[in-house]
C-alpha cells in the first residue's frame, strides 16, 4: 500500500511525518503547479471550485509515482467539500485509475465506521501509537505555523527582497527532515534561522488575510498572495492556520493557548447570525477581530463558486461601510491572471497607505 | 387590522407555500405573494446582490424588494434544514442575512429558523414561534400548524401523481386525464426555483409541451422512488434538492417511458457542480438516453435555449423512430 493525500499549503510535512511513524509508505504528490490545475480542470466539473480540480490533478500525478490508496478529509455539509471524496472517485474511475479511496469524517452511522478507516490505513498498529503519530504530526503542523508566522513578520521588513523566502525554505526542510524525538532540537534551529535574517526597522501596514480555507493555506492558490503582499511592504495575519484547524476539529479544542474559531463564531454577529458552512461565518468573524486589532485593511479570498465565501462576500461590504475598514474580495480560479491580480494588489495597498498618511496628517 | 405577511414567489416557493400560506391565514394574517418573475424584479435583483450569487438568489433579492411596501412582515425564514441531517445550500442559510445587510427600508423580516436537521418535529415549535409574533392565541396556533400540515400533504399528493407543483398549488386544478396524454415523456431535473419560473428559464416547460412533449419533473418522483435510488451511493448526500435530482434522474434513466432528460442548472450552482456530474457520467455510462445539460443565468438567450432544445427534441425523435423500425 502506498498511501498519497492532497496538497493544501505545508499540509503534506505533518501527514507525511505522521504515516511514516506509523511505518506507513507514502507518496507526496509534486506541489501543485500549473500542470496539475490544467490535468485537474480537465477532467473535473466547470463549476466545481479550484480546491477540487487541484486535488484531482495531484492525484493524477501521484498515480504516476505509484500511488494507489487516497487519504482525505470529508466533511457532512453543507459546504461541497464534504461529497469530494466521492466525486473525485467517480471521475478517477471513469479515467481508469484505480485507486482505493479511504475518507476521515465524522461517521453517518457510528463511531466505529471512522475506527475501521483508521485501522484499513494503520494496519495493526497500537491505538496508543496511532495516538502518538498524530500527536508528532500536530507538533510538527505547529512548528510549521510558527515559521510561517515569522516569515509574514518578517518580509516586509527584509534588507534584501527574498531574504525571508530562501530563510523559510530552509527552516521548513528541517522541520520536514526532523524525525521522531528530534522535533524540538529542529524547530530551535529552524526558528534560529528566521531569526537571523536581516532587517531595517520601518513601519508597515498590516493586513488581515480572511476566506475560505483551501485557497488561504495553498500559496499556489493563492498566487503566492502572502509574498506579494510582503513585498509591497505589507505584514499580513491569516484568519486560518493549519494547526489550529486541526485543533479545532479534530481535538474539539484541547489544546490550550491556539486561538480558536469559537472567537471568530462569536464576532460575526450582527452580520451573520448563523453558521453558513464551510468557513463563511469565521470570514465575517475574523474581519471583525482585524478591526478591533487596529489593522489597515482586509483582504478576503475565495475560489469562484465558493457558496459559504459568497454568503460572506454579500454582507463584508455593509460592514465595511460601518466599520470604515476597507475590504476588497480576491476570487481565484484556473483562469485567474497573474498581472490584473497584481494590479488589484498594488492598488489596495496604495489606498491603504495613503488612508494611513491622511490619517496622520489630521492627527 | 389584519397583519400582511409577504411571501415572496422564488427559492422554495413551490414546495411549501401550501403550508405556509394555509398556516398564515390559519393565525388570521393576510398573505401577499410577489408576481411571477419579470425583467424590473431580475433588474432590482441584480442590482441588490454580489455578482457571485446565483441566479435565483438574484430573483429572490428582487422580489424582495418587490414586496416590501405591500406588507407589513415579508417572511423570509432562515431554511437551514428541511430533512433530518440534510441542509438546502449555504447561500439558503445566509439569506436573510445577505438581504437585511443589503435591501433598505424593508418593514419587518420574520426570519426564524426553520431547522429540521436533528428531528422534523422541531418543525412545530419552530412554527409555534412564528405563529406568536402575530398571533396571542396557541389554540389558533396549534390549529393553523394542524391545518398547514394537511394542506402541504394533499399538496405532495397530488403532485406525486404526477402534477407539477407549479399547477398543484392551485387546490383547483385538474389535468385533462389520459385522453390528454401525449406519446413522449422528457424528463426535466433541477432545483424547482428553476424550472418552475418561467421568466429565468424562458418558458422551458412550456415550450416542451407546446412541441407535444409530456414533462415529468424531479418533483413527480415519490420520495421513497428517491430514496431507493440513492441508497446506493458510496456516501449519503447532505443536500435535500441535490439528493431528490440525483435520486429522480437515476428514476428516469431506468424508467423505459422517459424519452430524454434535461437538466437545468443556474450558472455556478455548487450543489448541482457535485450532483450534476454524477448524474452525468450516469447517464454516459448507460448511454441509452439523449441528456441535455442547459445552465441558466441573467445571460441566458432565447435563441440559445430554443436552439438547444430543438437539437435535443430531434435527437429524442430519431432515437423513438429507430425504436420503431
Amino acid at each position: 500500500m502506498k498511501v498519497t493525500f492532497p496538497h493544501m499549503g505545508n499540509l503534506w510535512i505533518c501527514l507525511d511525518a505522521m504515516l511514516k511513524y506509523l511505518g506507513i509508505e507514502t507518496v507526496v504528490p509534486p506541489p501543485s503547479s500549473k500542470k496539475t490545475l490544467d490535468l485537474g480542470s480537465k477532467h473535473s466539473p466547470e463549476f466545481a471550485c479550484m480546491p477540487l480540480k487541484l486535488n484531482l490533478g495531484n492525484f493524477m500525478e501521484a498515480s504516476e509515482m505509484g500511488a494507489d490508496t487516497i487519504i482525505m478529509a470529508g466533511g457532512c455539509g453543507p459546504c461541497r467539500f464534504g461529497y469530494y471524496a466521492q466525486v473525485e472517485h467517480v471521475i478517477l474511475e471513469d479515467l481508469g485509475y484505480n485507486y482505493r479511496l479511504v475518507v476521515m469524517e465524522p461517521p453517518e452511522k457510528h463511531i466505529s465506521q471512522l475506527l475501521s478507516r483508521i485501522r484499513y490505513i494503520t494496519g495493526n498498529k497500537p491505538w496508543i501509537e496511532v495516538i502518538r503519530g498524530i500527536k508528532y504530526g500536530y507538533s510538527k503542523a505547529r512548528a510549521v505555523d510558527m515559521l510561517e508566522m515569522a516569515a509574514m513578520r518578517k518580509r516586509p521588513l527584509e534588507r534584501r527582497p527574498g531574504q525571508t523566502d530562501t530563510a523559510l525554505n530552509e527552516a521548513l526542510s528541517i522541520i520536514a527532515g526532523a524525525v521522531y524525538g528530534k522535533l524540538d532540537e529542529a524547530y530551535a534551529r529552524a526558528s534560529e534561522i528566521m531569526e537571523q535574517i536581516p532587517v531595517d526597522r520601518k513601519p508597515v501596514l498590516k493586513i488581515g488575510l480572511v476566506g475560505e480555507i483551501y485557497t488561504l493555506l495553498e500559496p499556489f492558490s493563492n498566487l503566492d498572495l502572502e509574498k506579494k503582499l510582503g513585498r509591497l511592504g505589507v505584514e499580513v495575519d491569516r484568519s486560518i492556520y493549519l494547526s489550529e484547524w486541526v485543533n479545532d476539529h479534530l481535538f474539539m479544542g484541547l489544546v490550550r493557548g491556539v486561538r480558536s474559531s469559537s472567537l471568530y463564531t462569536r464576532l460575526s454577529a450582527p452580520y451573520l447570525r448563523h453558521f453558513v458552512g464551510g468557513h463563511g461565518q469565521e470570514t465575517l468573524g475574523a474581519a471583525a477581530y482585524y478591526n478591533n486589532k487596529g489593522y489597515d485593511g482586509i483582504i478576503q479570498i475565495l475560489p469562484f463558486t465558493c457558496m459559504p465565501e459568497i454568503v460572506a462576500q454579500s454582507v463584508l461590504p455593509q460592514f465595511s461601510r460601518d466599520t470604515g475598514m476597507p475590504v476588497m474580495t480576491l476570487i481565484v480560479d484556473e483562469q485567474t491572471g497573474e498581472s490584473g491580480y497584481m494590479t488589484r494588489l498594488e492598488a489596495f495597498v496604495d489606498l491603504l497607505a495613503e488612508k494611513g498618511a491622511r490619517k496622520e496628517e489630521l492627527a | 387590522m389584519t397583519v400582511k405577511i409577504g411571501i415572496p414567489r422564488a427559492l422554495l416557493f413551490h414546495n411549501f407555500i401550501p403550508y405556509w400560506k394555509t398556516f398564515f391565514e390559519g393565525i388570521g394574517a393576510e398573505v401577499v405573494i410577489s408576481g411571477l418573475t419579470n425583467k424590473a424584479i431580475l433588474q432590482d435583483g441584480l442590482r441588490l446582490s454580489v455578482d457571485e450569487a446565483c441566479l435565483p438568489v438574484k430573483v429572490a433579492f428582487g422580489h424582495v424588494e418587490h414586496l416590501k411596501n405591500k406588507a407589513d412582515y415579508i417572511f423570509i425564514p432562515r431554511l437551514v434544514s428541511v430533512f433530518p441531517r440534510e441542509y438546502i445550500c449555504p447561500k439558503f442559510l445566509g439569506f436573510p442575512d445577505m438581504v437585511r445587510q443589503n435591501v433598505q427600508g424593508l418593514p419587518g423580516v420574520i426570519d426564524n429558523n426553520i431547522n429540521m436537521y436533528r428531528r422534523e418535529s422541531d418543525l412545530y415549535r419552530q412554527f409555534f414561534e412564528i405563529g406568536s409574533l402575530i398571533c396571542g392565541n396557541p389554540f389558533k396556533i396549534a390549529l393553523a400548524i394542524k391545518k398547514a400540515g394537511d394542506a402541504i400533504k394533499r399538496f405532495t399528493a397530488r403532485v406525486e401523481s404526477g402534477l407539477r407543483p407549479d399547477r398543484a398549488i392551485d387546490s383547483s386544478y385538474s389535468e385533462d386525464g389520459p385522453a390528454g396524454r401525449k406519446d413522449t415523456t422528457v424528463a426535466v431535473i433541477g432545483h424547482p426555483y428553476n424550472i418552475y419560473d418561467s421568466f429565468i428559464n424562458i418558458g422551458l416547460l412550456k415550450r416542451l409541451e407546446d412541441a407535444g412533449i409530456n414533462v415529468l419533473t424531479t418533483d413527480n418522483v415519490p420520495e421513497k422512488e428517491v430514496n431507493d435510488h440513492v441508497a446506493h451511493l458510496n456516501k449519503k448526500l447532505f443536500w435535500t434538492l441535490g439528493r431528490r435530482m440525483v435520486g429522480a434522474a437515476y428514476h428516469f434513466l431506468e424508467s423505459p417511458g422517459i424519452s430524454g432528460i434535461i437538466h437545468v442548472a443556474s450558472f455556478a450552482c455548487g450543489p448541482d457542480s457535485m450532483t450534476g456530474e454524477l448524474i452525468e457520467r450516469k447517464a454516459r455510462r448507460i448511454g441509452s438516453k439523449p441528456y441535455l445539460n442547459l445552465t441558466l443565468d441573467e445571460h441566458t438567450g432565447e435563441a440559445g435555449i430554443v436552439t438547444r432544445v430543438e437539437a435535443f427534441l430531434d435527437m429524442v425523435g430519431t432515437k423513438e423512430q429507430a425504436a420503431r423500425c
